[in-house]
C-alpha cells in the first residue's frame, strides 16, 4: 500500500490528495456512485491502495442513507461521493433528513470546472446554493491546496458538537489538477467553539431545582448517545430513581426493560410516558430538542414544571419551551457534574407509586386479529426471536411507531430510524450502512410495503457484499399512516393511499439473488423468523398484515400531551 | 419590536447566503442588512435591523446566528450607547423653479447635492434611520424618480454606559 502511495506522490493530483485526507482521517467505509465530474476521484482510488472500502450504491440516495446508517451505529461520519447535477440532488434527502436527525456525514460531491461553473454546463447544479440551508457547513474548493485543510476540517465540524452533515463541492478542475506540494492542512475556526463543559453555576441550579422536586422525570433523546452517556444516564437515574421518558430518538439510551423507564413520550407514546410529563414538577430534558411531535400543543407541555434543558446547541435551548435552567453542555459532561453534586432528593414515593401506576395499568395494547397477523405482534416476535439484541432501522410511519412501541432496546446504538424529517425508504439502505459498520450483528430492517419500494435497488448491495440484513416488510399494501390518518381525521376517504399493485417481494428478492420468504398467518411466523435470522446473508421477508389496523394510543394533532386518544381497548 | 443587531465574521465565500439562508427559513423578518469590511482583515461585519415579536424570538435570533460557523460575534446593540448611520442617494424631480427651494429643505439635514441635471438633483443624506426617513418625506411632494438606501450600519459608541442618543435629537 506504501509503496503504491509513494509512486502516486511522483505525479499526484487533487483526487490523490482527496483519497489521502480520507486515509488521515481514519475513513473506513465511502459511500459512493461515479459520474462524469468524480471521475479523476475513482481514478483516484482505482489507482491508490486504499484501506478502506467503496460501497457502489444503485441511487445516491441508498449512498447517503447508508452513510446516516454507518454514522448511527458508529458516531462516526459516514463518508458520501457522488458526482456533480443528479448525482448531488439525488442525495438532498438524506442530508436533509441527517441535519433533523444530527447525524455526522461528510459528503463529496463532483462540479463542472472551475471556468464553467456558472454557465448551465453539462451535469451542473448549484450544489452550494442547494445544501447551504440544510448542512451544517459547506465548502467549494477553489484552490487545491486548500482541500486536505478543508476536508480535514469538515470532519472536525461534522462529529463535533451537535453533529450534522458536511458538504464538499469539489470542481473537476481541483481533482484533476498536478501538485506535488506539501499542504498544510491545519486549521483554526474561531467561530466554532462548541461548549462541552457544563456551567458550574447552571449545574448547582438543577441541584437545586432536584432538592426540592416532588414530581421530577428524565427526558432523554439521541443527545445522550451522541455523547456517549448511556452509563452516566442510567447511573444518575437509578442513584435518584428518577422515572425516564425517551423520545423517539433516543430509544436505547436508558434500558427499556429497566423499571424506571416509562416508555417513548409524544404522539404515540405511552400513556405513562405522557402523562409524566404532563403532570410533573420538574422536567430535566437531556440531549432532546422538544420536537411537536413530543411536545403535542405547547400549551399543555410540563404546564407546571420547571424546565432543565441539557443540550450541546444553545440554539436548541429555549427554541420551543421556555426554559429555567438551561445548561449548554456535552450530555456525559453535564451528567458526571450531576453524578458529583451533592443532592438530598426529597420523597417522591407517592409520585413514583403513580407513574407506576400509570405503567402498570394502561401498557401498550393492540386488537389481535384472528386469522391475519397482526403487526404490532409481529414485532413482539421479532423482538423475541432476535432476543432484543437486534439492529433495527426502518423507514418512517405505522410499522417505525410499531417497532418504537413494541421492540425493547437496553442498550444504544441499535436503533437507526428517520425522526425528525419522517424519510420513507431509509430503513433499508441505512441497515446496509449500519451492517456494513456492524459486520457481526443482527440488522433487522423493518420497513412498509410502500417505503421499501423507494429504495429497493440497495438489494444489490447486499447481495454484492452478501450483507446479511433481515429486511422484514410490514405489508399492509397502503401507506398506513397516510391510511390511518385518513380514517382518524378524513372520514375514512382513502385518497391514494392504497396500493392495488404491488411487486412480488418474494420473486422480486430472487431476481437479485437475494432469498425471499412470504409469511401470511401467525402460526408460521416464530419459525420463519428463526429461521431467517440464522440464515447468512439478506433475506426479504414479506409479513402480510391486517391493513386496517392503527397506532394506538395517539395524541391528535394541536391537542395537548394530556388529551391521548386510544388509551385503553 | 425593531432590533440594530450587529455580527463579525469570517469572511468566506457563501457566507451572506448562508446567513440570510437562515433567516429566511427561520421566517426573521429583516428590515435592513449592510455589510462591508471590518477593521480586521477576512473579517466582515453585519447589521442587520429585525423586526421581532419578542425576547423569545429574539434569543433564538442571536443564538441562531451565533451558531453558524462563520460568525464571531453576535451583539444587540438597540438598547446600548450606540451610532448607528444608513445613507440614502434620492433622485427628485427638479427644474429652475424649485431648484433653490430644494437645496433649502435639505440644508438642516446637512444632505448634499451630488448631481444635478436639467430634470433633477440627486442629494445624498446621511444618518440615522428617522432622519432621513424625514428628509425623504419633505422631498417626496416634489416627486422622487429613484430611491436607494444602503441599509443601517452601526456600532457601540467608544464611552458606554449612561448616555445613549437621545432620539428627539436625531438631526
Amino acid at each position: 500500500m506504501k509503496q503504491n502511495l509513494d509512486k502516486a506522490k511522483e505525479s499526484r493530483n487533487g483526487a490523490d490528495l482527496f483519497v489521502h485526507a480520507l486515509i488521515d482521517a481514519g475513513v473506513d467505509t465511502l459511500f459512493g456512485y461515479p459520474g462524469g465530474a468524480v471521475l479523476p476521484i475513482y481514478d483516484a482510488l482505482y489507482r491508490n491502495a486504499t484501506p478502506f472500502k467503496h460501497i457502489l450504491s444503485r441511487h445516491e440516495q441508498g449512498s447517503i442513507h447508508a452513510a446516516e446508517g454507518y454514522a448511527r451505529v458508529t458516531g462516526r461520519p459516514g463518508v458520501v461521493l457522488a458526482t456533480s447535477g443528479p448525482g448531488a440532488t439525488n442525495l438532498i434527502t438524506g442530508i436533509a433528513d441527517a441535519i433533523m436527525d444530527s447525524l455526522p456525514l461528510v459528503i463529496f460531491t463532483g462540479q463542472v470546472s472551475k471556468a464553467v461553473i456558472g454557465t448551465d454546463a453539462f451535469q451542473e447544479s448549484d450544489i452550494m446554493g442547494i445544501t447551504t440551508p440544510i448542512t451544517k457547513y459547506n465548502y467549494q474548493v477553489k484552490d487545491i491546496a486548500d482541500l486536505p485543510r478543508i476536508i480535514k476540517e469538515a470532519f472536525h465540524i461534522a462529529s463535533t458538537g451537535r453533529p450534522g452533515p458536511v458538504l464538499i463541492d469539489i470542481p473537476k478542475n481541483i481533482s484533476e489538477e498536478i501538485s506535488t506540494k506539501e499542504y498544510d492542512n491545519s486549521f483554526y475556526l474561531p467561530g466554532y467553539q462548541p461548549t462541552t463543559k457544563p456551567n458550574p453555576l447552571q449545574i448547582v441550579k438543577l441541584a437545586d431545582a432536584l432538592s426540592r422536586a416532588k414530581k421530577p422525570v428524565i427526558l432523554a433523546g439521541a443527545g445522550v448517545q451522541f455523547a456517549n452517556a448511556s452509563e452516566e444516564l442510567l447511573t444518575f437515574v437509578e442513584k435518584y430513581e428518577l422515572p425516564l421518558v425517551n423520545t423517539l430518538l433516543g430509544l436505547g439510551t436508558f434500558p427499556g426493560t429497566n423499571p424506571l423507564f416509562l416508555g417513548m413520550g409524544g404522539m404515540h407514546g405511552t400513556y405513562a410516558a405522557n402523562m409524566a410529563l404532563y403532570e410533573c414538577d420538574l422536567l430535566i430534558n437531556i440531549g432532546a430538542r422538544f420536537d411537536d411531535r413530543l411536545t403535542g400543543n405547547l400549551k399543555h407541555f410540563a404546564p407546571n414544571a420547571v424546565v432543565c434543558h441539557i443540550d450541546i446547541d444553545p440554539a436548541e435551548i429555549g427554541k420551543n419551551i421556555k426554559t429555567e435552567i438551561p445548561v449548554v453542555a456535552d450530555a456525559k459532561e453535564a451528567l458526571l457534574a450531576l453524578i458529583g453534586s451533592k443532592i438530598t432528593m426529597p420523597d417522591h414515593k407517592e409520585w413514583k407509586d403513580k407513574v407506576d401506576k400509570n405503567k402498570a395499568e394502561y401498557p401498550l395494547w393492540y386488537n389481535r386479529s384472528d386469522n391475519l397477523i397482526s403487526p404490532q405482534w409481529l414485532v413482539e416476535q421479532v423482538y423475541k426471536a432476535s432476543k432484543g439484541e437486534a439492529i433495527v432501522t426502518t423507514d418512517v410511519g405505522q410499522h417505525q411507531m410499531w417497532a418504537a412501541q413494541f421492540y425493547i432496546f437496553d442498550k444504544p446504538n441499535r436503533w437507526v430510524t428517520s425522526g425528525g424529517l419522517g424519510t420513507m425508504g431509509f430503513g433499508f439502505p441505512a441497515a446496509v450502512g449500519a451492517q456494513l459498520a456492524a459486520p457481526d450483528e443482527l440488522v433487522i430492517s423493518i420497513v412498509g410495503d410502500a417505503g421499501f419500494q423507494m429504495t429497493l435497488q440497495e438489494l444489490a448491495v447486499a447481495k454484492e457484499r452478501n450483507l446479511k440484513i433481515k429486511i422484514i416488510i410490514v405489508n399492509n399494501e397502503a401507506l398506513g399512516m397516510v391510511r390511518q390518518w385518513q380514517e382518524s381525521f378524513y372520514e375514512e376517504r382513502y385518497s391514494e393511499s392504497l396500493l392495488t399493485v404491488n411487486p412480488d417481494f418474494v420473486k422480486l428478492a430472487e431476481s437479485y439473488g437475494v432469498r425471499g420468504v412470504r409469511v401470511d398467518n401467525e402460526a408460521d411466523v416464530p419459525k420463519v423468523l428463526e429461521d431467517i435470522f440464522a440464515y447468512d446473508g439478506p433475506v426479504v421477508l414479506d409479513a402480510r398484515v391486517v391493513q386496517k389496523e392503527i397506532v394506538n394510543p395517539m395524541i391528535a394533532p394541536g391537542k395537548g400531551i394530556q388529551e391521548m386518544l386510544g388509551v385503553t381497548k | 419590536m425593531k432590533r440594530i443587531i450587529t455580527a463579525t465574521v469570517q469572511d468566506r465565500s457563501g457566507v451572506l447566503n448562508r446567513i440570510t439562508g437562515m433567516l429566511y427559513k427561520r421566517q426573521f423578518n429583516i428590515e435592513s442588512i449592510s455589510v462591508g469590511s471590518s477593521e480586521t482583515e477576512g473579517v466582515s461585519k453585519m447589521t442587520f435591523v429585525v423586526e421581532v415579536s419578542d425576547n423569545q424570538k429574539l434569543e433564538q435570533l442571536t443564538k441562531q446566528l451565533n451558531k453558524q460557523i462563520d460568525v464571531l460575534k453576535v451583539s444587540d446593540i438597540t438598547d446600548k450607547a450606540m451610532v448607528s448611520r444608513e445613507l440614502a442617494l434620492v433622485k427628485v424631480v427638479a427644474n429652475g423653479q424649485t431648484r433653490a427651494e430644494i437645496q433649502g429643505v435639505i440644508a438642516p439635514f446637512r444632505a448634499d447635492v451630488i448631481d444635478v441635471s436639467k430634470d433633477s438633483l440627486t442629494i445624498q443624506v446621511t444618518g440615522k434611520p428617522d432622519k432621513v426617513e424625514a428628509m425623504i418625506a419633505l422631498l417626496r411632494p416634489y416627486g422622487i424618480k429613484e430611491l436607494t438606501k444602503t441599509g443601517v450600519t452601526a456600532f457601540l459608541r467608544g464611552q458606554q454606559p449612561s448616555v445613549t442618543e437621545i432620539n428627539s435629537l436625531s438631526i
